[in-house]
């Protein structure tokens, strides 16, 4: 859904509203737990909560970009394994290398793959769901070809290297940082910046954007290169989080991402998604994860819990649109 | 519709038509697999071996037909895998519960049955859903089912004559290819013969057209996507018959090697074009690339690796052969 001309805009958006939905289902569910499990809003778990959540978030954020543009990417999960894995043998190899440059190894191999998928479906216009398909396979497939099938463990990584993800900045932790960091750049970018409005208009209508000038290609390109690049960074933070890199790796974590983002009402269908709202679904992913072995339900009830929270917050998603459509027509009628 | 059907199989006939078909294209690629297999291999290239082979593969094979009509409707069903891992795990926990052994199989396939009907369902219900996200959530789902009803166990100890399914043969021909067989044949009259089979290309060139022109388009919808759910537990029986006992954690990533073969076999992403012949000989030129790939000691992630190689490869040759022709139509 475009965004209306500011005159136009009543108290609450239909957005705004299913955020602050959202923002109250969160709550309760905290409050819930709360009473179960005492320990569930002490200081350390929400710690322990938001590190968990950073990295689901980074990625979170290039997958809207991917999704506003009509897009998605399956293959993220895959390239996290491979940069992981081929920082950490390069860590592995060269103990003294500046932990930034392995942030930075792991953001251009990330996004060169990025690209890849970028030029198949922005150039090729090969199905976004189909090109990352086949890339996720690829990926995964090189990730255990690198890496010969071994793993690499925590004791052949460098202290630096680890404290990447368990360093303190401000008395925060270093993935927290680099989430909130990724979150500020994103939202000035998408709301403040030339580019990121185009991305977004792009998504909403792309004949129109075409119609107008804009290069649709090259943004939808750009949105699959930043998809590439922050699961890169995301690849290295995993490693460093915890502390060995595998073939498997995150397999399957794209489904998750995706799942945050469909909670944060990121629209499948293009053009809509919004900071606060990614926020709200990350968090709330966060809290299922963090919040279900707390209060003693079975991890094998995990996977089910969750994706019944996607479709329930889906199907309302829908409901609730169609009632904003009715009324407007009915306001049209009178 | 005339239209439809003249741009989707009533070309003019010519012999030069004929053999510029995709499918030949795959028939010389089979070929080539063969050749290569027995260079590897001097018993690859016997009759026994080369039917015996399929039984190792065929078995997510039988995804492939109903996966085909979903594509051609320019769906796409990602929870293919999940079912079969939900169908078998509940058809291996209830016989351990007592339930006679075909019963449990009639379970097997109702549990796949009313999983893709709900996919169906939910898609007919609220159109404004993306298949994929559907499909994803119920991908989900169906898995996080068989893992509360399951755990981390393993479950089995079929009856003895349970394990014919996918060992058996009659004849000397494997019992599952034999199964395969009379599905292709269903699905190819079903899909080609039928008004069913033609709504279903209808709907992938134009699903609003198709609506207005009086199709219904949501039991269309519905009965492919219930389809897909029901030939998953087809799989579910033979993969557990071969396996003999069964896990959560079952046929993981079965829905890319199926759209992989489907896309493969000529079937546009894009919706509306394709035939039944293309991921039939698709199927048998994956199974027999990785077959030999094994022969040849080659490990299993190149063979990952060449397989998603192969999905990007088929869908760009598919859009160069596609693309002046729906122009054509665009006119």
């Amino acid at each position: 859904m475009p965004e209306k001309p500011l005159n136009q805009r009543k108290f609450l958006q239909p957005e705004q509203l299913r955020e602050l939905g959202l923002l109250l289902f969160i709550l309760a569910i905290g409050l819930a737990v709360q009473l179960r499990n005492p320990v569930f809003l002490s200081i350390s778990n929400i710690t322990s909560l938001f590190t968990n959540t950073a990295i689901l978030g980074i990625l979170a954020v290039g997958m809207m970009l991917v999704l506003v543009t009509r897009g998605i990417d399956l293959s993220i999960g895959a390239i996290i394994a491979f940069t992981g894995m081929v920082t950490a043998l390069t860590v592995a190899r060269f103990p003294g290398l500046p932990p930034f440059v392995a942030i930075l190894e792991g953001i251009i191999i990330g996004m060169v793959f990025g690209a890849l998928s970028g030029i198949l479906v922005a150039r090729l216009d090969v199905l976004p769901i189909i090109a990352t398909l086949g890339m996720m396979n690829v990926v995964r497939g090189l990730t255990y070809v690198v890496s010969g099938g071994q793993w690499v463990s925590s004791y052949q990584m460098s202290d630096g290297f680890k404290a990447i993800a368990t360093g303190k900045l401000f008395g925060i932790n270093n993935l927290i940082v680099i989430a909130i960091v990724v979150y500020i750049v994103a939202a000035y970018y998408i709301r403040h910046t030339r580019v990121g409005r185009r991305i977004y208009a792009v998504g909403s209508n792309p004949e129109a954007a075409e119609i107008s000038g804009l290069p649709r290609r090259r943004l939808i390109f750009l949105a699959y290169l930043i998809m590439g690049g922050l699961s890169g960074l995301a690849g290295v933070l995993w490693v460093a989080k915890f502390a060995s890199a595998q073939g498997n790796t995150a397999i399957g974590y794209e489904l998750n991402v995706i799942a945050a983002c469909i909670l944060g009402g990121v629209s499948i269908s293009g053009g809509v998604g919004r900071i606060f709202g990614l926020i709200l679904g990350t968090v709330l992913l966060g809290i299922l994860n963090n919040a279900l072995p707390l209060i003693n339900v079975s991890p094998f009830w995990q996977m089910g819990i969750q994706g019944l929270v996607i479709l329930a917050a889906v199907i309302t998603n829908v409901l609730v649109r169609r009632n904003t459509e009715r009324d407007a027509l009915r306001r049209r009628a009178i | 519709m005339s239209d439809v059907r003249k741009i989707s199989i009533e070309k003019e006939w010519s012999w030069k038509g004929f053999f510029l078909q995709w499918e030949w294209l795959l028939v010389l690629v089979l070929i080539v697999v063969f050749l290569v297999n027995s260079l590897i291999s001097p018993y690859f290239l016997t009759l026994s071996s080369l039917i015996q082979t399929p039984s190792t593969f065929l078995d997510k094979a039988f995804i492939v037909f109903p996966m085909t009509m979903v594509i051609i409707l320019g769906r796409i069903d990602i929870s293919v895998g999940s079912t079969v891992a939900l169908s078998a795990v509940v058809m291996a926990v209830s016989y351990n519960a007592g339930v006679p052994m075909p019963v449990a199989m009639i379970i097997c396939l109702l549990v796949g049955t009313i999983g893709g009907g709900l996919n169906g369902l939910l898609l007919t219900q609220f159109k404004e859903l993306s298949h994929v996200i559907v499909t994803l959530a119920s991908m989900i789902i169906y898995r996080g089912i068989a893992y509360i009803i399951l755990g981390d166990q393993a479950s089995g100890g079929f009856p003895d004559w349970y394990s014919f399914l996918g060992w058996g043969s009659i004849a000397g021909i494997p019992f599952i290819l034999i199964v395969f067989a009379v599905a292709a044949v269903i699905f190819g009259l079903v899909l080609h013969k039928t008004r069913f089979g033609r709504s279903v290309y209808g709907m992938g060139f134009n699903s609003t057209t198709c609506e207005y022109s009086g199709l219904r388009t949501d039991r269309v919808t519905l009965i492919v996507f219930t389809l897909a759910g029901l030939m998953s537990a087809v799989t579910a029986l033979f993969l557990t018959s071969r396996m003999g006992s069964t896990r959560p954690n079952v046929a993981t990533g079965y829905e890319l090697e199926v759209i992989t073969m489907v896309a493969l076999g000529g079937v546009s992403t894009s919706g509306g074009i394709g035939k039944i012949g293309g991921p039939i000989l698709a199927v048998f030129i994956i199974g027999y690339l990785s077959y030999g790939m094994g022969l040849a000691n080659i490990q299993a992630p190149v063979v990952l690796v060449v397989i998603g190689l192969l999905l990007i490869v088929s869908v760009l040759a598919m859009k160069f052969r596609v693309s002046p022709k729906k122009r054509k139509l665009a006119m």
